[in-house]
């Protein structure tokens, strides 16, 4: 049996992905947190995840000057937050709100890197075989 | 390389809060600054920020949003006229005129500036702690 490195790492190094570009989005949130007009921005896990499990339809690009279509990129499913407060200055970041999102983000990130790490010290047990 | 962005992301934050800081402090120094007429006091400066699409990265759709400082406008606050004939500077009628500055406001200010700047440190850690992480990878 032929040993597939997307099969032992299943979701987890998409999930990977996934986190760090939340992880930017969050800093961005973060480091815009008093300019005028700027709106928080997050990723919507849920839509993400119903994306990959239903496989939408794909349009496929049959001359040279189509643009090509990806079916389930991370930034499709970019959304402004909805603020919770309104503020004078037009700007849409709870901070309290972005850094928990930002804590939680970083514990998942910590640990799908640990799954990962332990898939893989399990591909070498079987490589070696002892 | 996109993993490295969110040090540019927070670097920029950074920078931003620091001017900020720098402005409030300058204020702060000059609150007393006295001279003989009302045009030439000192005025309060405040930065104005703006958030930066880098567009380059916009064809991917990953555009991301660093903060610069736009530029920094004067505060229109009228100056305060003292009557103290016995000073250096004072004019014909005895006044010498002193910036409007609200060192309860500029205070307010700082403590906001440099509670945003921590977040932005923090930040930052978090994501080198991250990609130190994942640089460990299936050791």
């Amino acid at each position: 049996m032929p040993i597939n490195f997307d099969k032992a790492l299943g979701v987890h190094d998409n999930a990977l992905l996934l986190f760090e570009r939340r992880n930017q989005l969050l800093a961005e949130n973060i480091t815009n947190a008093d300019t005028p007009n700027y709106k928080a921005r997050d990723i919507d896990f849920d839509s993400v995840l119903r994306g990959q499990q239903s496989g939408q339809l794909a349009m496929t690009a049959t001359r040279k000057g189509h643009i090509s279509s990806s079916t389930n990129t991370i930034d499709q499913h970019i959304d402004y937050r909805v603020p919770t407060q309104s503020s004078a200055d037009g700007n849409s970041v709870d901070v309290q709100q972005e850094k928990a999102a930002f804590a939680e983000n970083a514990v998942r990130y910590q640990t799908t890197v640990a799954i990962l790490s332990r898939r893989f010290s399990g591909l070498t047990n079987a490589f070696k075989g002892e | 390389m996109s993993v490295f962005k969110v040090f540019d992301i927070a670097g920029s934050g950074m920078s931003a809060q620091m001017l900020r800081l720098n402005t409030v402090a300058s204020n702060l120094a000059n609150a007393e600054t006295m001279a003989s007429t009302p045009e030439a006091v000192y005025r309060a400066r405040h930065p104005v920020f703006k958030s930066v699409l880098n567009e380059m990265e916009m064809a991917g759709n990953q555009g991301l949003a660093t903060v610069k400082v736009q530029g920094i406008v004067e505060s229109d606050t009228a100056a305060v006229p003292h009557y103290m004939p016995g000073h250096p500077l004072a004019n014909q009628e005895g006044y010498v005129y002193s910036p409007g500055i609200n060192a309860i406001e500029e205070m307010a200010d700082m403590i906001s500036a440099s509670r945003s700047y921590q977040n932005n440190v923090e930040v930052l850690s978090t994501s080198k702690e991250l990609l130190l992480r994942t640089l460990q990878l299936g050791r």
